[in-house]
């Protein structure tokens, strides 16, 4: 309690109350949207339901649009080929036209992954509320925004209103304590996050992440921390403000002009919880104790260190669990107490919102280079995050690295973390994968998807089945 | 949006936990534009045998006898009784809209993904929460009774089974009162028009970089 009696803010608290339009008296908020980011796939109903009804956006300066999960990844030169995912692309590049709306078009430089260009061009800022119709928007919340993912009648609502009926969350801190061993990364951070409070452990939360660990993390790092908010069932998480933040965001397109860089700064670093803010619910993590990650299920909770085994459903510790994990051991073709190192691979990918950034390039070529990839590995794919991205990594070698060692080095997009495009797995391929989501049929109907840092499937690919990076 | 007073339907138990959005209307039919038609997919790669592509003829698709939906005594089913942290995943829509044009108009579970229950009540599809051991119990009850119906009643907050067995449930104020109303969210919104736009003259002398575009 602070000195008035009252209780202080959390981060979440303050952006919250910062949006504030107007609250009901059962506390149904009516919250102001800052940043409207939008894709081809959750936006042509929304732009339909516009039009239907005789409006107007209500602010276009806040909506940006990018295509990026039907996009191919190979000879853009000669457009796309599948006519539907064509037609979704196009309608997107129509709607835009005329209302309006600043689009990147697959042939920009600044094409690529929304939750990628976001950040990259200044258009996410701290403090901001950020939606997008889809679900990895939780990945803007590292700026000390409240960012989260919308259906499509509420990017309707959002377009011709500029807010959203919300109800607030809880507020959930988890502190990440000490530091993280070597070869230990971000990935791994929330994979153990989630291993430990379960996909449905942030129902209902918006979670802060905090603690040492993080603080020591890259604006990177942080957004794929963040990215997986909604794994943990949470549709938002937030980092606070710090240099770090602050460093990222100089000079970027969108960023405040120099006119109100300092005034914009001054009130960004008070974008933090206050020291005596109440949380409902606090989870510890010792960051030493978190080891290189490995998903064994169907499920991201379903995880376990590299150095582990696949469970045995049998077991009385999983007597509640035996279903689910019963059911997943069969779809991903496991045996209980299999060593993790010893499950072998058929394709490797490194992309998605959750790792194909700078960073994240950087990080698997480090492991790569020199090596080649494993010959029983049908295919590795390296799809940078943006247009941006892949010029930066090809300025420093890093596409090299990659074609050298058997990857391919493709355009940017969502690629093969959702199959919506022309990269996937075939029925029964096994893949480690960079992305956020193992479930059934997400990377191709009858796949199997293994999550992990880019650095883990760097290594899964020069060895052909998984290895602890530390002693690659 | 389309609006929910009561209903009396035909209930179907599917309890697996952590049902998600990618399984219940996978990527490949989220390239369509248009809002309808998402039924024949719903849960497509466990109702059919073979991989389903958009714009498919559904009578030449190879039914898996073994899913739930395909039992001939669960046709028509109204009422989904599901598992726990139903709707994970990607914030499709069309999860939804894939479910209610399939012909369902609830779903009761011990719980929702966050996105999913938000998007429910906008396509006027009523989630109803119940404890884990009632679900189960309406679960085991369906799955022993042939034609086992459930009376949904949002106005008292109730589900009635067949032996007049009544269970009440929580909703949001708001969102029964704009359901049972069939409101149009915008158009409610729109009313308080002079509020959004004085919220942004103020904010625009507080944080003006916020209005800027790129430079
Ligand atoms: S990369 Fe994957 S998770 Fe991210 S926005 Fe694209 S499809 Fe969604």
């Amino acid at each position: 309690m602070g000195v008035s009696g009252m209780a202080g803010k959390t981060l979440y608290d303050k952006v919250w109350d910062a949006h504030l339009v107007h609250q009901q008296e059962d506390g149904t908020v009516l919250l102001y949207i800052d940043r409207h980011l939008v894709h081809e796939v959750t936006s042509p109903q929304a732009f339909e339901g516009l039009q239907l009804a005789g409006r107007q956006p209500w602010r276009t300066s806040s909506m940006l649009a990018v295509a990026d999960h039907n996009v191919p990844t190979t000879d853009r030169a000669n457009g796309i080929e599948d006519p539907v995912s064509r037609l979704q692309i196009e309608t997107l590049d129509a709607n835009c036209e005329k209302f309006g709306v600043t689009e990147f078009k697959m042939n920009d430089l600044r094409q690529g992954i929304v939750h990628v260009i976001g950040p990259e061009q200044g258009a996410t800022l701290p403090g901001m509320t950020v939606v997008c119709g889809d679900s990895h928007t939780s990945t803007h919340g590292a700026f000390g925004a409240l960012a989260f993912g919308i259906g499509t009648s509420e990017v309707e609502h959002v377009m011709a209103t500029q807010t959203l009926l919300q109800k607030k969350s809880r507020n959930m801190l988890i502190s990440v304590d000490g530091q993280v061993g070597p070869g230990v990364t971000a990935k791994d951070i929330v994979l153990a996050i989630i291993g430990k409070i379960g996909t449905a452990g942030g129902n209902g939360y918006t979670i802060e992440f905090a603690g040492e660990a993080i603080q020591a993390l890259s604006m990177e790092g942080r957004m794929s921390v963040c990215n997986m908010s909604i794994e943990a069932g949470a549709r938002a998480g937030m980092v606070a403000v710090d240099r770090t933040t602050i460093e990222y965001l100089k000079n970027r397109p969108f960023s405040p002009s120099k006119e109100h860089w300092e005034q914009a700064e001054a009130a960004w670093l008070d974008l933090q919880s206050d020291d005596d803010a109440v949380f409902d619910e606090i989870v510890r993590i010792d960051a030493a104790s978190i080891e290189p990650q490995v998903s064994w299920g169907t499920s991201p909770e379903m995880v376990t260190s590299v150095n582990g085994y696949v469970p045995d459903p049998q077991a009385d510790e999983f007597e509640a669990k035996r279903e689910g994990y019963s059911r997943a051991l069969e779809y991903m073709d496991l045996a209980a107490a299999t060593p993790i190192t010893e499950i072998k691979l058929d394709r490797v990918f490194i992309g998605s919102c959750t790792n194909s950034r700078i960073e994240d390039l950087r990080a698997a070529a480090a492991v790569i280079k020199e090596r080649k990839v494993a010959t029983s590995i049908k295919q590795a794919l390296v799809v940078p995050g943006s247009g941006l991205v892949k010029q930066q990594a090809e300025k420093e070698g890093l596409d090299k690295v990659f074609l050298d060692a058997g990857f391919e080095w493709r355009e940017p997009g969502c690629s093969m973390c959702l199959a919506m495009n022309a990269d996937r797995l075939e029925a029964g391929e096994r893949c480690a994968s960079t992305s956020n989501r193992n479930f059934e049929g997400r990377q191709g109907q009858g796949g199997r998807t293994h999550l992990v840092s880019p650095a883990m499937a760097a290594a899964a690919a020069i060895a052909g089945h998984f290895v602890d990076v530390r002693s690659f | 949006m389309k609006e929910f007073t009561k209903l009396t339907g035909l209930a179907v138990p599917l309890l697996r936990a952590n049902v998600d959005t990618d399984a219940i209307i996978p990527k490949q039919f989220l390239k369509s534009i248009k809002r309808s038609g998402f039924g024949v997919n719903l849960f497509d790669e466990w109702r059919y045998k073979d991989a389903g592509f958009p714009g498919q003829d559904s009578a030449s698709r190879q039914p898996n006898p073994d899913f739930v939906l395909n039992k001939p005594r669960y046709a028509g089913a109204q009422v989904l009784i599901a598992g726990e942290n139903f709707g994970c995943g990607s914030s499709r829509e069309h999860a939804v809209w894939a479910l209610d044009d399939y012909g369902f108009r609830t779903v009761i579970a011990p719980g929702f993904a966050d996105i999913f229950n938000n998007n429910s009540f906008k396509s006027g599809l009523l989630p109803v929460v119940l404890d884990k051991h009632i679900v189960e119990q309406l679960g085991e009850e369906c799955e022993a009774v042939e034609g086992y119906s459930l009376a949904i009643d949002l106005q008292e907050q109730t589900v009635t089974t067949p032996s007049n067995e009544v269970f009440k449930f929580e909703v949001d104020e708001f969102r029964k009162h704009c359901l049972l109303n069939g409101f149009d969210d915008i158009e409610l919104t729109l009313q308080q028009r002079f509020r959004i736009e004085e919220y942004e003259v103020k904010r625009r002398q507080s944080a003006p970089w916020l209005f800027n575009t790129s430079s």
